[in-house]
């Protein structure tokens, strides 16, 4: 058996599966054992080693070959697929709530697949190919059958595609490249469509309009999926490309323009979820931020920056889970998710809606929440290299906070005499408690993520030369 | 008579995406889009094997199956007009000159650059800027579709002359037919919808 077996093709034909029983429950738990185990498999076998059980040998290849092409995954992947895999199990375990997940998670099982393979495949380029096959997979996950497709989707689609041609052509500029180093203009033409592909790709301004329109339209738990997915598996790649290609390594305004557009973004971001009415769009807006914050990191280099792109990740992971299933909640049990449409909500829901106070202020950075350690030491690292910039982030945190206070005066909001309940079923209050304890523990001991975030630079030996 | 097949692709490709832009029923959208593959299938076997030139053909075509029996399955007869302004049938068949233009003034350099005949690298950007301008003046998800078709069939054309990869070859033409998918799913949710 090859590792891409395992972790590409096995998730595949699995998700085909798991359409078979019509029983939710039998779905959920098929899926969340089978991510489980996969997540497992992840931290504990290793890659082009022989492993020895007893009188059973065992060995792990590292690569299979597609129609003349390679899918790779090496032993510095693991951790990388632990954490895709891991992230994926807590999102199943959120969606066994939802009366979806019967659909959701094979679609989830097959495009998580799909982004794994896009790391995996080689010439590293192709990767546009999946990333494109997941996005289309990602239209009926947000889209329920009889539902008209927002704007939204329609520029979740139009922005995503407009990327593959983008990226495959800066792929056949940067084969010219490799051959001929020296080529200034050819240098100029790769930088300009990569450049743009990962505009298109990671939702970077101008286009990250599809965001807030997605996270208004759409299922909260669902896109939030997506917003986590997607953007991690994208600056997965981008960072394999950085790491692969010594000239981009070595481009001097590199680190300007990350940080530039990280700047933009978080500023933008931020700004923006100050003056939003509806829930999922202030929580659409903080995932633009958080990408923001993951071009500063990447844009720092070295191995402090990649270490701070890790360490966003687990704490991003956990407020986005927390506030997607929060707002699911809400969303099931009040007339809208606008300001107006939850007034009162904490009285009656205060499960759900201490989550999305709780996970709102931990990606703006309140201190004692998961958001903080990471976000700190990124200020800090940028306030070394330009305290004007520092001050602009720091703006932008502070629009998510406004955000976060906001929402909780129209939770606060309610007419006198309404008593005290807890609408939330026991799943859902266990859920939302446990997601509480984490943004906290994770606040309190960031240390913790460290077993995961200490193991990932591995995957790019070269970026940290 | 290989160049003057070239420009009749040419012509064929600037009738085809005139045609979508302009017309609003779906069979002659479908039957443009259906003669479109044609043109992308000529330019690119003059760079790779006939056989794998006749996948962009083939799965075009089912591209064009499936978006249709979707349709055929949809009883509204009525078509809706699109809400965004502008919609002028003259206003589109302005802003398609202004494309052509500038992917005239474009094809030259491309054609060096990607090693390409003028009449192949002209087509391809056509198809590229009318899919584009399809995508700014549109926002029903059917013409979505088709614009996006449109810009990959382009991109097809450029990409053909530098990349021969058997396994890019299918894996667009897997990309084209999920797109035609969720061109039908999206006709599917909204059975009252027309473009």
């Amino acid at each position: 058996m090859s590792a891409p077996f395992l972790w590409i093709l096995l998730p595949i034909v699995f998700s085909g599966i798991l359409w078979l029983p019509r029983n939710q429950r039998v779905v959920v738990l098929l899926g969340c054992t089978f991510v489980f185990f996969l997540t497992l498999a992840a931290w504990l076998l290793p890659i082009e080693a022989a492993l020895q059980i007893g009188s059973f040998s065992f060995k792990l290849g590292s690569s299979i070959d597609i129609l003349g092409r390679y899918l790779i995954l090496t032993s510095p992947d693991r951790p990388f697929l632990a954490l895709v895999y891991g992230s994926e199990f807590l999102w199943f375990i959120a969606l066994a709530g939802s009366n979806l997940s019967r659909r959701l998670i094979p679609l989830g099982l097959v495009i998580t697949a799909l982004l794994v393979a896009s790391v995996a495949v080689e010439p590293y380029l192709y990767a546009a190919l999946p990333i494109q096959m997941a996005v289309l997979l990602s239209i009926p996950f947000l889209a329920p059958i009889g539902t008209r497709p927002g704007r939204g989707i329609m520029r979740f689609l139009i922005f995503q595609t407009l990327a593959v041609p983008l990226i495959l052509f800066s792929g056949w500029l940067l084969t010219g490249i490799e051959a001929n180093s020296g080529n200034l203009v050819l240098i100029l033409q790769a930088s300009i469509l990569l450049g743009l592909g990962f505009i298109f790709l990671l939702a970077i301004f101008p286009f990250h309009s599809w965001i807030p329109l997605l996270t208004e339209e759409t299922s909260p738990l669902t896109v939030g999926f997506i917003l986590w997915i997607f953007p991690t598996a994208a600056m997965f790649f981008g960072l394999g490309l950085i790491d692969r290609y010594t000239w981009l390594r070595d481009l001097a305004n590199l680190p300007m323009i990350l940080t530039g557009a990280g700047v933009l973004m978080v500023v933008s971001g931020g700004l923006l979820a100050a003056f939003q009415r509806h829930l999922g769009r202030i929580m659409g807006y903080a995932v633009i931020v958080e990408t923001g914050y993951s071009l500063l990191a990447i844009g720092l280099g070295g191995q402090t920056g990649l270490n701070l792109f890790y360490f966003l990740l687990v704490p991003r992971l956990l407020s986005l889970i927390t506030w997607s299933f929060a707002l699911g909640i809400l969303k099931e049990n009040a007339p809208s998710l606008t300001m107006q449409g939850i007034q009162g909500r904490g009285r009656t829901f205060p499960f759900a809606a201490v989550g999305v106070i709780l996970a709102n202020l931990s990606l703006a950075s309140l201190p004692l929440l998961a958001g903080f350690p990471g976000h700190q030491a990124l200020w800090e690292g940028l306030a070394r290299q330009s305290l004007n910039r520092a001050f602009w982030i720091l703006l932008g945190s502070l629009g998510l906070f406004i955000g976060a206070i906001r929402t909780l005066v129209a939770f606060s909001e309610v007419q006198e005499g309404t008593p005290w309940t807890a609408g939330e079923n026991w799943f859902q209050r266990l859920l939302m408690s446990l997601a509480w304890a984490a943004l906290g523990i994770f606040g309190l001991f960031p240390q913790w993520a460290q077993l995961l975030w200490t193991k990932l630079p591995a995957m790019f030996e070269h970026f940290l030369q | 008579m290989v160049l003057a097949l070239n420009v009749f692709a040419l012509l064929l490709a600037i009738i085809t995406t005139t045609g979508l832009l302009l017309y609003r029923d779906w069979r002659y959208s479908l039957g443009f889009l259906a003669a479109q593959y044609l043109v992308v299938f000529w330019l690119c076997q003059a760079h790779w094997p006939i056989s794998m030139a006749a996948v962009k053909l083939v799965t075009g075509w089912m591209v064009c199956a499936a978006l249709g029996i979707t349709q055929l399955s949809n009883s509204s007869p009525t078509e809706a007009e699109e809400n965004s302004w502008p919609q002028g049938r003259l206003f589109r068949l302005f802003s398609a000159g202004l494309a052509l233009v500038v992917t005239f003034a474009l094809s030259n350099s491309a054609s060096s650059w990607l090693g390409l005949s003028v009449p192949a690298a002209w087509a391809g950007l056509i198809l590229i800027g009318m899919g584009l301008l399809h995508l700014g003046i549109t926002a029903q998800p059917f013409r979505v579709i088709l614009g996006l078709l449109t810009v990959l069939s382009g991109f097809e054309i450029l990409y053909a002359a530098v990349e021969g990869s058997v396994l890019v070859a299918a894996l667009l033409a897997a990309v084209n037919l999920g797109l035609a998918l969720v061109g039908a799913y999206f006709l599917y949710a909204n059975p009252l919808e027309e473009p």
